[in-house]
């Protein structure tokens, strides 16, 4: 189960027509799904949209009155793959993942299926991960969209204008027979707002339906001689057709008056950015009534050059905002203005940046520097010099630390990284390739364990090279979600049939736990509709791998480093995996707590570990810290003036995870972390132990005490 | 940059807008407060749009939410998506360095943002890292926010939360409502924290205190005033002998006495008054070369580092203050464990063939520690991970009994080593007083390096070795001193010692 519900949101799914739904986009897009006669969806976690695969999967009870099919895809690649069933069919389907990762990893199925073409309407929703917040590499999809000719919707981000895209994209799918990519960033995947409802519409031909009467045609087959043929249905059919749907439909919008010497044309994605620039010059209301034509383009690719045209008409300098790069739309423009011979002035990447995200500071910006060249007469008076002093405020760059995402407290993986740095210390730095998932965290301080990833489940393949012998065994992380996703494959089997000699370690946390905690086929949770505990080391060892250890608690970093020493220096030859288990545990106290909680005011026997650090014998060095870095770790400074260095300290957000005590006995730091477990509601027995315990303890103390000097009061 | 642009026609409408926006620490509640704040907009008839990055950057990440909210009209307003610096109408931080992130990242303007931050410090990992003190300047910070804001509340919100029960998302929602920030009621506030239906009345009581801090401020915290001087206890005669030695630092310079009392009772509390005197006569060796034209700097500073050098950590002392009473009372209290509950132990201790010779009579320990077969064996004997349950008697009076071992100490090995130390660390320092007395107060200050078990302190050992080394290239130049500063401060800056390494590079470079 994922690590948030929705399960009372899904009740919003059913809304009618006329109804006020408010919440979140992602949820809006569900429902628009519903409302369009979706037949079956699917999709990959990973943000923006895991919350999009969470909703569907919690919603799985309202989509079987439906007769909808929902599908958690092992890939990407799997999920654009299922958008075959639209081939033939005449049934809308929609899938969903991240961008660009999951457009590369989809590709190739996204590829093939833009060649075959779709007679159902065919939906990918990508969440854009770019800029401020996004976890991966800064590209973008569009252009996969210019290689396969798709078509590439970018809407308004509010929840009329993204629910209604979806209606448009299943409908602009069908009339052109071609996919459609509905992209949204990641603030408009999690932007809240309202729209209108309307009744859900069971899929005029459900899945089940359709495969009673199996259909093919080898006319969409991806073969010679009918890919030639695909190629030029495109571009002579299905783009003319597509053309034709958008400017009648009115997918692209205009605003602003019509007659005005300059305008702006928009991805629909910026719009709001764009609308708040002008708000700041005071060149647009409230309402986004503005004093410069706009064209919003709410679909980005193909772009219509008729429209374009009429917009150009009568001006003189147009500003493009298109966020990321390259400027695919800018140079595509150009090439239009070229091509008819107009003489006005396009800006695009020179008064706005090239790369990263238009914030809002950078939009005013260009936006100023676009009206200063363009039209200086909008922006009355001068751009002038401040007349009151702005008072300087201290620079704080210097001061405050970068604070970059890492392990949650007591998370497991982080006493693998402490063996991993524990051996590195006592064997050397070994060449190390890390994966996507949480433990690239791994990567960053203190334990700065790997130096490169390529992606998803390729983190034993981004070492391949290193496997021609040499002084020392090279390392590789996979995670269990990136395992299943194609690690297996692309690394395992890779290592595997290769004859590797290098160390792979899979961090088995029970979840695809970076992307919200979803399970995978080694999750060991019970899933009513997915087939769940299917051992890693299982499939380890079908492809062939021999040398396989299971560790199944990771906190003890002794055994973690003895296994790993172990897999570097053993004359085994070939490919060793360990495989480190422990649960995710974000997720295990989001189950656990409640299920305390109540045992302890039912009255039942509950242990409640938690660490803590005698301050009287930290000396202050942080090893420790530079074995952890975790959150409910950290420094506090004594009120003791011969100290001079803040000492280790552990607040109440401990749950007790055995890192510190494992890492101090492992390491052999220092005997100053202990472990107290509180137990509530104590058996009859253990409490008159304890008295009695306590009693010879309080009467030994006394009689020492009774002899010496000692500091009075409690150490703080 | 903080362009202030003209506006051709400002619509009134515009300026109506809130913007709010959230800046916190992934796992620290955001997304709760915001949606609290959602919720009560749209109940006071406003229309409202929030945004997150939810993702990876919540894993313990700093991260951001905003929230932008006008009065509800006929038709729908443009809202951005993301805070645009000078922008900001309220900004939310719920740490000192969020709140110094948002100031620096131009979200706190002068002329209009209400800053709401929390003091109170949730390290970053490079904070924590340092060997020595990495913290990051707070008071800096602090200054930044008075100029940057226009108004200004700034408390210990997680503190505030936690003493109700709750988390730091209730007393920033109350601490909301009492800056006025917001046009709608208190009472609006608390519908939607009852709305919300999780932990409803430990989230108003949290609301509640910082609703009350943001109004009055928090008091002056009280702890400091109550909190004692330290103070040693113990049977009258022994209290006798201690209060001759009082007096003989009361009689010490002035600028010496404070810390020489600090160090009085830490060495006596770690042995006893014969080892007070032996302090106080270690120091009195120094304060006689010492004069008031330095205002004593030198013997402050001994008094401070010869009682943290006396005070060694050895297994005696850890196994005494890991028995002691007043620790299972802190421990009750840190865990917040009630009389009803049990409170169950486990040390860990890992000892090894050092430790263990360290503790033998001094002549014995250092032939054995000469000779690798014996600690071989020792470490065959001895070296692995102990956990002992300090409740049950068994351990418990194994540690009593290895803090009952003073009497014997100053016979160990280890004391010898200690001595031995102590005693070259304070000649090397004072040698160079006659020419440079500011370069003999750094050396001194140079113990400080030493520190930890194990690894850790046979590291720290190896930099105190190079860094007093270094005295010889920087004699007899003007800035001795400074540089020795210096290299004491690059040495706490990494475990392995590799900017010390550059630092003395660069020394290397110009003698």
């Amino acid at each position: 189960m994922a690590e948030r519900s929705f399960k009372a949101e899904v009740e919003h799914l059913r809304m009618g027509n006329g109804e006020v739904f408010t919440g979140e986009g992602i949820l809006a897009i569900t429902k628009a799904l519903l409302e369009n006669g979706v037949g079956y969806v699917g999709g990959y976690q990973g943000a923006p949209i895991s919350h999009l695969m969470d909703v569907l999967a919690d919603a799985q009870g309202l989509l079987g009155e439906l007769g909808v099919r929902f599908e958690a895809n092992a890939s990407e690649a799997a999920a654009a793959a299922m958008l075959a069933a639209s081939v033939h069919y005449p049934i809308r389907g929609a899938v969903t993942f991240k961008g660009p990762v999951g457009v590369n990893v989809a590709s190739d199925a996204l590829a093939n299926l833009c060649s075959s073409g779709v007679n159902g309407g065919a939906l990918i929703i990508v969440g854009e991960d770019y800029g401020e917040g996004s976890s991966i590499m800064q590209e973008r999809s569009h252009g996969f969209a210019m290689k396969s000719q798709f078509w590439l919707l970018d809407p308004r981000p509010n929840l009329p204008c993204i629910t209604k895209a979806v209606k448009d994209g299943f409908e602009l799918s069908e009339a052109s027979n071609t996919p459609v990519m509905l992209m949204v960033r990641i603030r408009s995947c999690h932007v809240t707002g309202s729209f209108v409802t309307k009744d859900n519409v069971p899929p005029p031909l459900t899945v089940k339906e359709a495969i009673a009467n199996p259909q093919s045609d080898f006319n969409r087959v991806v073969l010679p001689p009918m890919s030639y043929l695909h190629e030029q249905d495109k571009v002579k059919n299905r783009w003319p057709a597509a053309e034709k749907y958008i400017v009648e439909n009115k997918l692209n919008e205009v605003f602003g008056p019509e007659k005005s010497k300059i305008g702006i044309v928009t991805q629909g994605g910026m719009y709001n950015s764009v609308i708040r620039g002008l708000q700041r010059l005071g060149l647009a209301d409230v309402f986004g009534q503005t004093e410069v034509p706009i064209y919003c383009l709410n679909v980005t690719y193909p772009l219509i050059r008729d429209e374009f045209d009429a917009f150009c008409e009568g001006k003189e300098h147009v500003l493009v905002v298109e966020e990321g790069q390259p400027e695919h739309i800018e140079q595509h423009l150009g090439s239009f203005l070229y091509k008819s011979g107009r003489k006005l002035k396009l800006y695009g990447k020179d008064v706005l940046p090239m790369a990263g995200e238009y914030t809002g500071q950078v939009m005013l910006d260009g936006m100023t520097a676009f009206l200063k060249a363009a039209a200086p007469d909008m922006l009355p008076g001068k751009v002038r010099a401040p007349n009151m002093e702005e008072p300087q405020i201290p620079d704080l760059s210097k001061t405050v630390p970068i604070r970059p995402p890492g392990f949650c407290t007591g998370c497991p993986e982080r006493p693998i990284f402490a063996g991993m740095k524990l051996v590195e210390m006592e064997l050397g730095k070994s060449q190390i390739t890390a994966d996507i998932g949480c433990h690239l965290f791994g990567s960053l301080p203190p334990f700065e364990m790997g130096g490169a990833t390529m992606g998803y489940g390729l983190g034993p393949a981004a070492n391949a090279a290193f496997d021609g012998g040499g002084e020392r065994r090279a390392i590789s992380i996979l995670g269990d979600g990136g395992f299943w996703h194609n690690g297996l494959t692309s690394s395992i089997g890779n290592m595997v049939f290769n004859k590797s000699d290098n160390v792979a370690i899979i961090v088995d946390n029970y979840y695809s736990a970076a992307t919200g905690g979803q399970d995978v086929l080694s999750s060991r949770a019970q899933n009513d509709t997915k087939a769940t505990q299917n051992p890693i080391s299982a499939a380890l060892k079908g492809v062939g791998v021999e040398w396989v250890r299971q560790i199944d608690h990771t906190y003890d970093v002794a055994k973690v480093r003895d296994t790993l020493k172990e897999a570097l220096t053993t004359d085994f030859k070939g490919p060793k995996v360990i495989v480190a288990s422990s649960e995710c545990m974000l997720n295990k106290q989001r189950r656990e707590k409640p299920i305390r909680n109540t045992a302890i005011k039912e009255g039942r026997r509950v242990d409640v570990p938690r660490f803590g650090v005698d301050s009287d014998v930290c000396t202050g060095d942080h090893a420790c810290i530079r074995l952890s870095g975790c959150p409910s770790l950290s420094l506090k400074r004594l009120d003791d003036p011969l100290r001079d260095d803040p000492i280790a300290h552990i607040d109440q957000t401990c749950v007790g995870c055995g890192n510190c005590g494992e890492v101090a006995d492992a390491a052999v730091l220092c005997p100053s972390f202990y472990r107290a477990d509180v137990v509530h509601n104590p058996g009859k027995f253990e409490t008159w132990r304890a008295g009695w315990r306590n009693r010879i303890i309080n009467h030994l103390q006394k009689r020492r005490d009774a002899k010496r000097l000692r500091l009075k009061g409690v150490v703080t | 940059m903080n362009m202030v642009l003209p506006q051709k026609t400002p619509d009134a409408r515009v300026g109506q807008i809130i913007k709010l926006a959230v800046m916190a620490v992934g796992g620290q509640g955001g997304g709760v407060l915001t949606s609290w704040i959602e919720s009560m907009a749209r109940a006071q008839g406003y229309v409202c749009q929030a945004t997150s990055v939810a993702g990876v950057a919540q894993r313990t990440g700093a991260t951001i939410y905003y929230v932008e909210m006008t009065p509800k009209s006929e038709l729908e307003p443009v809202f951005a998506l993301a805070p645009a610096g000078g922008d900001v109408d309220i900004l939310i931080a719920s740490e000192m360095m969020e709140v110094g992130r948002a100031v620096m990242r131009g979200f706190v303007t002068p002329d209009r943002t209400v800053l709401i931050g929390s003091t109170h410090r949730s390290l970053a990992v490079s904070e924590k890292m340092a060997p020595g003190d990495g913290i990051a300047d707070a008071d800096e910070v602090r200054a930044a926010a008075e100029i940057a804001a226009q108004q200004l509340i700034l408390a210990d919100m997680d503190k505030l939360a936690v003493e109700q029960g709750s988390v730091i998302s209730s007393s920033l929602f109350g601490a909301l409502a009492g800056a006025d920030a917001l046009p709608f009621p208190r009472e609006a506030f608390e519908d939607a924290i009852k709305a919300s239906g999780k932990g409803v009345e430990a989230s108003l009581r949290a609301f509640a205190a910082g609703y009350d801090a943001a109004r009055h401020g928090v008091a002056a915290p009280e702890q400091e005033a109550v909190k004692p001087a330290p103070a040693l206890q113990g049977p009258a005669k022994e209290m006798r002998k201690w209060e001759g030695l009082v007096a003989r630092a009361q009689a010490m310079p002035a600028p010496v006495q404070e810390m020489a009392l600090h160090g009085l009772m830490k060495v006596v509390d770690f042995q006893n008054c014969a080892y007070g005197t032996v302090y106080l006569d270690r120091l009195d060796g120094v304060v006689a070369q010492d004069d008031s034209a330095h205002d004593f700097l030198l013997s402050a500073t001994a008094a401070k580092y010869i009682a943290t050098a006396m005070a060694y950590d050895d297994i005696i002392r850890v196994a005494d203050l890991k028995t002691r009473q007043p620790r299972m009372e802190r421990i009750w209290n840190e865990m917040g464990a009630k009389s009803a509950n049990l409170v169950e132990l486990t040390e860990f201790f890992h000892p090894r063939a050092e430790e263990v010779a360290s503790l033998m009579p001094a002549k014995m320990g250092a032939a054995w520690e000469s000779n690798p077969k014996r600690m071989a064996l020792l470490n065959r004997l001895f070296n692995k991970g102990r956990r002992l349950r300090t409740h049950t008697l068994r351990s418990f009076l194994m540690l009593h009994f290895l803090g009952g071992l003073k009497g014997y100490r100053l016979q160990t090995r280890r004391h010898q080593v200690e001595v031995a130390h102590l005693e070259a660390w304070l000649r090397d320092s004072l040698s160079v007083l006659k020419d440079d007395y500011t370069l003999a107060v750094e050396l001194l200050k140079n113990r400080r390096l030493v520190k930890g078990y194990s690894d850790t302190h046979a590291r720290g050992l190896t930099k105190f070795g190079t860094v007093m080394g270094a005295a010889a290239l920087l004699k007899g130049r003007t800035d001795a001193a400074d540089w020795m500063n210096r290299l004491r401060e690059a040495a706490l800056q990494d475990p392995d010692g590799k900017t010390l390494e550059g630092a003395i590079q660069t020394v290397r470079s110009f003698v």
